[in-house]
């Protein structure tokens, strides 16, 4: 089945997020489309799948103009999506997740799901997917739960399968099994559109590849591309994809991590007897699929984290029973995972948001009153030092970008005087020019002394940065290695192969 | 490399269980308490008579007559029994529901042994009266179930209730006819979750805050209609009458049972039914399953072709006809005419059966069931005398409740898209 | 600017009379009877709910029958605005400092009534030189009320339990104490079976400061000076600051080392401080003793006028002085037309709900630049 996309336009208020977009997919090709956080490729598999409408523009469907205004159009002319955040629901089983909106029924409307569970069964079996239709998906892993979508695709009969930046949540050889099923999709007549910002994968499956930069289609190139070139593309100016970066020079231990164990509330472990130290001048990357204990990791080490058995000492000072405010005090910088939810308040405005953690000390604070002046010229002060692009320091911080938002909460912690730098995630959904301020922050930050803890669960950004490894697989510490380990030797780690 | 050490197993407990622990402890203490205070310390010589005979039931056992002091010691050891049960429960890592359930029972019956010394006490009466009073529960924690469960929180189940009520008095009195009040009745509780619907879903206002204005204005309006026209011309606007009992043939003469459950109202059977097939068509149905999907990940219901806020629009309706026909049992199921906010707060009570009961139908009715009789207690021991005031016997409903929804119940997870708005296209960009 | 954001809720307010006007009009038989003749009913229906609200206005602003003689004296109902005002003021301003945290205090009522014991106590109890006095009574209104409200905040920080049924529980609680307080001897005005509590002492009563024909007293300036406090506290001290962080984002506070439980307790303990000081305020300064029905409506007022005040303290003294002024009029409206006093309720409760909808307004009306001002964040159980 062929898809073709003519002049799509999609404008949200001022900001058009799809200009006049062309794809051509062919039948059993797959297609990748390659742009950074932002660009508009999610919006555009939106409107494919019928989530959103366009403004202008037509889909056709082998050749024929086909209106989507929703996901059961979609469907109707075989157009299947998998999603970058799983439309699953955690508390229901596979089966029901599948039956849910084409729900066959029995009686007076009382559910029917044996019919469901035999196909789950049948198209499991065909690509080796191994799913049980009565398991809940929030018992099942990423990779699993993964499959869940695709099946459901299948089970609908798409004939074009989209793809929402599918590798995000794999390991390596996850990947490698993914595109593996992609290949074998493309054979059995299914054409594939998938999305990402990852250059390696595209060079390695796809058969055409269109490159969109701030909503429009910049051009099309084919596999034999070399990546520096796809990434000017996508970026639009040359891209060095190396971090300069000097040898390290180490100082004195400054964190101790000893046996630390974390558990949720229901008293499932989440992370395992973690043992490690980490010098002044060195980046410590963990690396690791998403899920596999690092958040609680770096939560912990805050005092974020509530069931915690082990201790954490900074220079030397058991700050295992300490509070949160203690602990960042005691001289921790640390940039949460989600800096929307945990790391900025929308609603305040920058220089609120800039003295989040220091709103009671001297000099922001006079006892218990605040010192405005003060609290307006220093975010002034960090808006320049860090470049965030805004109008007053008194505007809302929901106003600014993504890339601007993560440099409020960077600038916020690191104008404290910090010993160590947690930083979880802290370049995901942001532009090129923003990953690259931040990789140079962090690199500075190193060579000033600091001790560099990063999770990160983008491979490239870790091997750029890091001095030492430490792979996290269920919550352990499976290995801790040099950055000059292989790629595969990494993915193998990653994937819980101990050495 | 690094190496890692060995691993050290580390068992910590988790939250279920420390509540669990935190209640076998209370538990003990509690039955420690009973034996002493109600079994042991008192001078004892007093008798204590149980009836179980309440109308023309099967007899099994007339009455039941025990000394008080011996009966507390007895239940009182009876409840330390089942601490002791429950404890092993819990060391196996089990749920200590049965053994708690039954701890409160025995609990419960060292207490009157000790409370109505000397005294009558009608029990069968006492758990029948204990049904009564948790009906409009229920019929409120349904309507709570169905609005929650879809991701619309309903605090406005105490306005739907005494629309209902209002409604259903009115019109039975103008008309002179119990069974066209009981038609009005879920229309009335629909016009006000209609109001929460809108300004809920369509607007996307705080659903507390609705929830909560929503209810001033019904008891605004119905306060002064009474004043204006229900006092002044009652019997042409207050004087509806209730529903006879219907005894269930067979079904009805069962000792003790037969008059608690089988000899009641219309409304109480419509109740039946309702439970049953709310319970059933949330899990089981396709109806359900939407609702459930809507309520845990809209994005998700939405991704497959699913209208999330038409489906909660429409549930919110459902939910206040079912509150709505539960308000019709304060007046035709009970005092026959309409009284000034009449629902007495019986809503926010529904609304902790719900928590309680964690959004299950079955739950939530157990949990209502607990309520009305801890009620019904309370006026029992009132009317027989009590060495404890009346004033904190009154105290007892509300109290319990503050102690279920803190206490017992723990961190419990609401639908977890419950009381946020949702936008079309919320989906991932 | 202050044009702007009064458009909304005048309007509202408008439209709540309407509606209202519509309820007076055809609730009463006499409109009803003249349904044969619309143009008749029309005019009956006006001139019903006509004399309801000058009957309103009478009993809250000025009353010209009260004025013989002496013009100022027609302001008598203006001083019972300002009376049934202050505490409300107080009240309001617990609801809505706790809902700038995030939270939803409904248990004002009881808190109210926690206070309003504690000063009835100090002040028939205990002798005391005249200043003294009144400030022990309200040190002790302040205790007492404070710790029933952190004893909410404290519940909700350690078990989650949802504060809106925790504090509607706790309302019961206070108000079938007071029923018993008020039959213990210690508390029973000697002569007296019912249950009314002995006169606070002279010395501990707030001095008017109308003119002692008039009972408007200094409790107004009290409140006065807690709605300054109020402001200061959440815009300019570390406190306020944390209180609206957490009241924003929990979980963004909690990353930055606040601390959301001890925020939890204290915000509450505050609120319960606030209404009881409202109820010291209503003891001190007017009612002089208690009864079981000290408590009013204060509770559900303070919401509706936190929600129309926009949880701002400014807004706040402005709302309850326009409830304040429903209220005490709402007594005359009822005495000489019939009309119940519950109208009133209706009247906020659709003030709150136009308000809280500015996207129905402009349709109604379509108007464009009406100033919507953010609803209250929405809040699951979860939350």
């Amino acid at each position: 089945m062929s898809l073709e996309l003519r002049g799509i336009t999609k404008r949200f208020g001022a900001l058009t997020a799809n200009d006049s977009i062309d794809l051509a997919v062919a039948d059993g090709e797959i297609h990748a489309i390659l742009g950074e956080n932002g660009a508009g490729k999610s919006t555009l598999m939106n409107i494919v799948y019928g989530l959103l409408s366009p403004d202008e523009g037509d889909i056709s469907v082998d050749g024929k103009v086909v209106r989507i205004d929703s996901p059961l159009d979609a469907l109707a002319v075989g157009i299947g999506m998998v999603h970058q955040h799983f439309m699953l629901i955690p508390v229901f089983t596979v089966a029901e997740n599948i039956v849910l909106g084409h729900e066959k029924t029995k009686g007076p409307g009382i559910l029917d799901l044996e019919s469901a569970r035999k196909e789950i069964l049948r198209v499991s079996a065909e690509y080796n997917f191994d799913i049980d239709p009565d398991a809940l998906i929030e018992d099942l892993p990423v990779g699993l739960q993964q499959r869940v979508e695709i099946i459901r695709a299948l089970i609908y009969d798409a004939k074009v399968l989209i793809l929402d930046e599918p590798t995000a949540v794999l390991t390596p050889q996850e990947t490698d099994e993914l595109l593996k099923n992609m290949k074998k999709l493309k054979e059995k007549g299914t054409s594939i559109v998938f999305i990402t910002h990852k250059l390696r994968e595209v060079k390695e499956a796809a058969d055409k590849i269109t490159i969109i930069r701030r909503g429009k289609v910049v051009g099309t190139a084919s596999p034999s591309a070399s990546q520096e070139e796809l990434a000017s593309l996508m970026v639009g100016r040359p891209v060095s994809l190396d971090v300069d970066k000097k040898a390290p020079q180490l100082g004195d231990v400054i964190l101790g991590v000893k046996n630390l164990s974390i558990s949720d509330h229901t008293g499932r472990t989440l992370v395992k007897n973690v043992s490690f130290e980490l010098h002044a001048g060195e980046v410590l990357a963990v690396a690791g699929v998403q899920g596999n204990g690092q958040t609680e990791l770096a939560e912990a080490i805050v005092g974020l984290q509530e069931h915690v058995t082990g201790s954490v000492y900074l220079d030397g000072k058991d700050l295992t029973k300490e509070s949160v405010r203690d602990a960042l005090h005691a001289g921790i910088a640390f940039v949460p995972e989600s800096r929307e939810e945990d790391g900025l308040i929308s609603s305040f405005s920058i220089e609120e948001n800039l003295i989040l953690d220091l709103h009671d000390l001297p000099p922001y604070a006079k006892g218990p009153v605040i010192s405005q002046r003060v609290v307006q010229d220093e975010a002034n002060k960090r808006i320049a030092e860090f470049d965030i692009r805004t109008q007053s320091s008194r505007d809302p911080v929901s106003s600014l970008s993504g890339g601007n938002k993560q440099k409020v909460v960077l600038a916020r912690e690191l104008s404290r005087p910090v010993r160590l730098v947690v930083a979880s995630q802290p370049t995901r959904g942001l532009d090129v020019g923003s990953i690259e301020f931040v990789h140079q922050r962090i690199i500075t930050e190193r060579n000033s002394g600091r001790a560099i803890l990063l999770f990160s669960t983008e491979l490239d950004e870790v091997i750029a940065l890091a001095d030492r490894i430490a792979v996290m697989y269920r919550g352990e510490f499976i290995a801790i290695v040099p950055a000059s380990t292989s790629r595969s030797d990494l993915g193998l780690l990653m994937a819980g192969v101990k050495p | 490399m690094e190496r890692l050490m060995s691993e050290i197993e580390v068992r910590s407990l988790s939250a279920p269980e420390r509540r669990r622990k935190r209640g076998v402890i209370t538990m003990g203490v509690l039955g420690a308490f009973a034996l002493l205070v109600f079994g042991i310390f008192p001078k004892g010589g007093e008798q204590v008579t149980y009836s179980f005979v309440l109308g023309n039931e099967w007899i099994l056992i007339k009455e039941w007559i025990i000394d008080s002091k011996t009966g507390a010691i007895g239940f009182a050891i009876a409840s330390l029994l089942a601490v002791f049960v429950a404890t092993l429960q819990f060391k196996a890592r089990k749920t200590i529901r049965l053994a708690s359930g039954l701890f409160g029972a025995t609990f419960l019956m060292s207490f009157l042994c000790w409370a109505a010394a000397g005294k009558f006490v009608p029990f069968t009466g006492l758990l029948q009266g204990g049904l009564i009073l948790a009906v409009p529960l229920i019929f409120g924690a349904m309507a709570g179930i169905i609005s929650e469960r879809s991701g619309v929180i309903n605090i406005a189940i105490e306005g739907q209730l005494l629309a209902g009520a209002f409604m259903s008095g009115v019109i039975a009195s103008l008309m002179q006819s119990t069974w066209a009040g009981l038609l009005v009745a879920p229309f009335a509780g629909m016009a006000i979750s209609w109001l929460l619907a809108v300004f809920a879903i369509k607007y996307g206002i705080d659903q507390v805050v609705l929830g909560f204005v929503l209810n001033v204005l019904v008891i605004g309006v119905t306060n002064f209609l009474y004043g204006k026209l229900l006092i002044p011309y009652q019997s042409t606007w207050n004087s509806g009458g209730t529903f006879d009992i219907i005894e269930i043939p067979i079904l009805a003469k069962i000792p003790v049972i037969g008059p608690i459950f089988f000899a009641q109202s219309i409304i109480i059977y419509l109740m039946y039914v309702a439970v049953i097939v709310i319970h059933i068509a949330l899990f089981k149905s396709k109806w359900g399953l939407r609702t459930r999907s809507v309520g845990e990940h809209p994005t998700a219901a939405e991704s497959v072709g699913i209208d999330v806020n038409k489906v909660r629009f429409r549930n919110v309706l459902i939910a206040g006809a079912v509150a709505g026909l539960g308000g019709a049992f304060f007046t035709l199921g009970a005092l026959g005419a309409f009284s000034k906010e009449m629902t007495a707060d019986k809503g926010f009570i529904a609304l902790a059966a719900v928590i309680f009961g964690r959004w299950s139908p079955l739950g939530a009715v157990a949990a209502a069931l607990i309520f009305g009789f801890a009620d019904n207690l309370q006026g029992l021991l009132t009317i027989i005398g009590t060495p404890i005031p009346s004033e904190f016997m009154l105290m007892v409903p509300y109290i319990a409740t503050v102690i279920a929804v803190s206490g017992f119940v723990g961190r419990v997870r609401a639908p977890a898209a419950d009381g946020v708005p949702y936008k079309r296209g919320g989906g991932s960009h | 600017m202050i044009l702007k954001k009064l458009k909304l809720p005048a309007i509202s307010f408008a439209m709540a009379l309407f509606v209202c006007g519509l309820l007076i009009a055809f609730s009463d038989p006499k409109v009803l009877a003249l349904r044969g003749n619309p143009l008749e009913m029309i005019g009956k229906g006006f001139s019903t709910a006509g004399s309801a609200y000058w009957a309103l206005f009478r009993g809250s602003i000025y009353d010209p029958l009260l004025a013989e003689g002496n013009f100022w004296g027609g302001f008598y109902p203006f001083s019972e605005t300002l009376v049934t005002a202050s505490p409300l003021i107080l009240t309001g301003l617990s609801v809505a400092l706790a809902f700038r945290a995030g939270l939803f205090n409904i248990g004002a009522q009881g808190q109210f009534i926690a206070g309003a014991i504690g000063a009835s106590w100090v002040g028939f109890a205990f002798e005391m030189p005249i200043f003294i006095h009144a400030i022990t009574a309200m040190a002790t209104a302040v205790l007492f009320a404070g710790l029933f409200g952190g004893f909410v905040g404290f519940l909700k920080a350690r078990t989650g339990a949802h504060e809106v049924i925790v504090t509607i529980m706790l309302n019961y609680v206070a108000a079938y104490f007071l029923l018993w307080l008020l039959s213990t001897t210690a508390f029973l005005r000697p002569g007296r079976q019912d249950p009314l509590a002995p006169e606070v002492r002279q010395s501990a009563r707030l001095p008017h400061f109308l003119g002692s024909e008039f009972r408007a007293n200094l409790g107004f300036f009290i409140a006065l000076l807690a709605a300054a406090a109020v402001w200061w506290l959440l815009n300019r001290s570390t406190w306020g600051f944390r209180f609206r962080a957490v009241g924003a984002n929990a979980s963004a506070s909690r990353t930055a080392g606040i601390s959301v439980a001890r925020v939890t307790t204290s915000v509450m303990f505050i609120a319960g401080a606030l209404a009881g000081l409202g109820g010291a305020v209503q003891v001190l300064g007017s009612e002089f003793a208690m009864t079981s029905g000290i408590g009013g409506s204060f509770g559900f007022d303070a919401i509706t006028v936190a929600l129309l005040g926009r949880a701002t303290p400014v807004g706040t003294v402005f709302a309850a002085l326009l409830f304040g002024a429903l209220r005490a009029g709402g007594l005359t409206m009822q005495a000489s037309t019939g009309t119940p006093l519950d109208l009133v309720l209706v009247i906020q409760a659709l003030v709150v709900l136009f308000i809280a909808a500015p996207a129905l307004i402009k349709g109604i009306f379509r108007l464009k630049n009406v100033e919507s001002g953010e609803t209250l964040a929405s809040k699951g159980w979860n939350g």
